[in-house]
C-alpha cells in the first residue's frame, strides 16, 4: 500500500522544494518586508523584496516555518515573482487563489505553469489557506512598497 | 424489582459499544472510518440520537412555562438531566448544577459572575501553562476590565504541573481563584486536583477545574476533588453539541450575580425592579437548549451503563498500546510525558509537519487533529509551532491503534 492516491497533492516538485527550499534565505538589503501568519496552524512566512529601478522585483526571499504545502508555496511564489511588477503580481495573486480554490488556472503564463503543481491543493480544503498564506504576505509586502513610495 | 449490575471490565465489548455509533460505519475518501479525534469532538451513540428525535417526534413544548401536559412532561425531562448530572459529578445538589452552552460559557459565567463580584482588586487568577485557550482568554479578559492580575503556573518538561512553581505561585498570598484543567487537550496529563484544591484552599483561593477532556474519561467526584468549581462539555461526552454544565458549591451560586439576564431567571419583574429567581436558573436565562439537556441525560446513561471502570481501563489499556507502539516508530516524538495520562497523544515527525501528517492520514480514513489545539502558549512553552493529536473513546480498537501506527511508518517514509 503506498500513498500514490496524495501524490495529487504531494507531487514531486512539491516534495523537492518543501525539503530544499532555493529562496528560503536571509535577505540583509531590501525594500520591502512582510508577515503572513496563520494562527490556528502556527505556520508563519517572513517575506522581503528588493525591486529594480524600474519597479520590478528583482530579488525575493522568505524565512517560514510550516508545512511542505506552505513552504514549497513560498518558494515557488519567490521564483515567479523575480522580473514582475506589482500590477502584475496582484493579478498573479488573484489567478493563483483561483487556481488553489478551484483546480483551475485562469489564465495562461509561464509563472502559472510554474505554479499549477500546486492545483491539487483545491481537493483539500483545510489546506488551501496553506497554499495561500505566501501568496497573502505578498500583497502585504507589496502595499508596504507602495506606502513608501507614496508616503 | 431492577438491580443494576455493572459489568467487570473484561466484559468490556468494543464491538458491541461500535454497534452503537452509526457513523462508524461509514467511509472516508473510500476508506474505512478511523474516528481519532474524539477529543474535539466524541460521535454520538443512538440512544443519544433517539432520545433528541423522541423528544421531537412525542414529547417537546418549552420548559418551566407552559401549564399544558406538553411543557410539563419536557420540563421534568430537562429537570431530570440535572439529577443526573449531580449524580454523574456527585454534586451534594441538584441545584448546584447549571446547564450553560459548553465549558467555554461555564468559565465565561465564572469569569464574569465570580470574578468581577467575589474577586478583589489585588487577587490574582491562577492558571497553568498547559491550559485551554477556554481557561485563558476569559480570564485575560476579567483582568483587562478589572485590574485582577493574571498568574501562570510552569509545567515541567515532562509535561506536568510543576508544582514546587504553583506552590511559589500561590505563596504570593494573591490568589483568589486557581483555574486549572482535570486533563490536558493536548498532553494527556491528569492534574492531581485534589492537592491542587488542598494547597489552593489553604492559601485562600477557590478552584476551578476545566473538566472538558476528564470527564469523559474517569468518574468525577467533585467532593472528594476538592473543588469550587467543575465545568464540562456535552459534546465530547459522547452527547450534542450545544449543551454544558457548571458545577459550583450553593454558597457560591448563591452570592455570584446572574451572568445573563432575560426570561426564566427571574421571580418578578417590574421595569423598576426585578427578582432574580433561585439557583441554579438564575443563571439559566432565556429558552434553554432542550434538546440538547435531553441528549445529554441519553449519553450519560450510556456511558454509565457502561461504567467509567470499564471505560478507564479500556482506554489505560489502548493509551498504553499506542505509546509502546509510537516508540517504534522512528523519528516519532510523543509531546508529553506525564505519570498519570489519558488516551490523548500528541506527537511530532522528523521531517513531516503536523498538517501533512494528517492530510496523509486522513486519505487513508484517519481522523486526526493537527495544529495548536487551542493553546498556543502551551506549544510555545513546548518549543513547537503544532503537533498531529491522536485521542481515543470509548469505540477506539486497538487495531485502529495498530493501523495509525502502520501508516505512520509510511508517512515517515513518504516524508523522507
Amino acid at each position: 500500500m503506498s500513498f500514490e492516491d496524495v501524490r495529487d497533492l504531494y507531487q514531486d516538485v512539491i516534495l523537492d522544494r518543501s525539503r530544499n527550499p532555493r529562496h528560503m534565505r536571509s535577505m540583509e538589503i531590501f525594500d520591502a518586508e512582510a508577515k503572513g501568519d496563520n494562527p490556528m496552524c502556527g505556520d508563519r512566512i517572513e517575506l522581503r523584496l528588493k525591486f529594480s529601478n524600474d519597479g520590478r522585483v528583482e530579488d525575493a526571499a522568505f524565512q517560514a516555518r510550516g508545512c511542505a504545502i506552505s513552504l514549497a508555496s513560498a518558494d515557488l511564489m519567490a521564483e515567479v515573482a523575480r522580473g514582475h511588477d506589482a500590477a502584475e503580481l496582484r493579478a498573479l495573486a488573484g489567478a493563483f487563489n483561483t487556481l488553489a480554490k478551484t483546480g483551475e488556472a485562469p489564465v495562461r503564463s509561464p509563472a502559472m505553469e510554474n505554479l499549477k503543481v500546486l492545483a491539487g491543493v483545491s481537493e483539500y480544503p483545510s489546506r488551501i489557506k496553506c497554499a495561500t498564506l505566501p501568496w497573502s504576505a505578498l500583497m502585504a509586502a507589496l502595499d508596504q512598497a507602495v506606502e513608501v513610495q507614496n508616503p | 424489582m431492577n438491580i443494576a449490575v455493572r459489568p467487570p471490565a473484561a466484559q468490556f465489548d468494543v464491538e458491541k459499544i461500535r454497534a452503537d455509533f452509526p457513523i462508524l460505519t461509514q467511509t472516508v475518501r473510500g476508506k474505512k472510518l478511523v474516528f481519532l479525534d474524539s477529543a474535539a469532538s466524541a460521535q454520538k451513540p443512538r440512544a443519544v440520537i433517539a432520545a433528541m428525535s423522541n423528544a421531537m417526534e412525542t414529547q417537546y413544548a418549552n420548559v418551566h412555562r407552559g401549564l399544558h401536559w406538553m411543557s410539563e412532561r419536557t420540563s421534568d425531562a430537562y429537570e431530570s438531566v440535572r439529577d443526573q448530572v449531580a449524580a454523574l459529578l456527585n454534586a451534594p445538589s441538584r441545584d448546584e448544577i447549571v446547564f450553560t452552552k459548553n465549558s467555554t460559557e461555564a468559565i465565561n459565567l465564572v469569569a464574569h459572575s465570580f470574578g468581577r463580584n467575589l474577586l478583589r482588586p489585588g487577587q490574582s487568577v491562577l492558571i497553568t501553562e498547559m491550559e485551554h485557550h477556554a481557561n485563558i482568554v476569559p480570564w485575560q479578559m476579567l483582568r483587562d476590565a478589572t485590574g485582577i492580575k493574571l498568574r501562570v503556573a510552569p509545567i515541567t518538561d515532562a509535561g506536568e504541573l510543576d508544582m514546587e512553581g504553583f506552590a511559589a505561585a500561590l505563596a504570593h498570598r494573591d490568589v483568589g481563584l486557581v483555574a486549572v484543567t482535570h486533563m490536558s487537550n493536548v498532553l494527556g496529563t491528569y492534574n492531581p486536583i485534589e492537592r491542587i484544591a488542598k494547597m489552593a484552599h489553604a492559601a485562600g483561593a477557590r478552584v476551578l477545574v476545566d473538566g472538558s477532556q476528564a470527564v469523559v474519561h474517569r468518574a468525577v467526584d467533585v467532593q472528594a476533588l476538592g473543588a469550587d468549581f467543575y465545568v464540562f462539555t456535552g459534546h465530547k461526552l459522547y452527547g450534542p453539541t450545544g449543551v454544558g454544565v457548571l458545577w459550583a458549591r450553593r454558597e457560591l451560586l448563591e452570592a455570584m450575580p446572574p451572568f445573563l439576564g432575560g426570561g426564566d431567571m427571574i421571580t418578578s419583574v417590574s421595569f423598576e425592579k426585578t427578582t432574580f429567581a433561585d439557583v441554579p436558573h438564575k443563571f439559566e436565562a432565556g429558552t434553554p437548549a432542550i434538546l440538547e439537556v435531553i441528549g445529554l441525560g441519553a449519553a450519560i446513561d450510556y456511558v454509565n451503563a457502561i461504567g467509567f471502570d470499564a471505560i478507564a481501563a479500556h482506554e489505560a489499556s489502548l493509551t498504553e498500546h499506542a505509546l509502546s507502539r509510537f516508540a517504534k516508530i522512528d523519528g516519532l516524538n510523543v509531546v508529553g510525558r506525564a505519570q498519570d495520562r489519558g488516551g490523548v497523544i500528541s506527537f511530532t515527525m522528523e521531517g513531516a509537519h503536523a498538517h501533512d501528517i494528517a492530510t496523509l492520514l486522513d486519505r487513508n480514513g484517519i481522523a486526526v487533529r493537527a495544529g495548536q489545539h487551542c493553546a498556543e502558549p502551551l506549544m510555545r512553552r513546548l518549543g513547537l509551532t503544532s503537533t498531529a493529536r491522536a485521542s481515543f473513546g470509548i469505540y477506539t480498537t486497538e487495531q485502529e491503534i495498530d493501523f495509525l501506527g502502520d501508516t505512520l511508518v509510511r508517512v515517515r517514509s513518504f516524508f523522507q
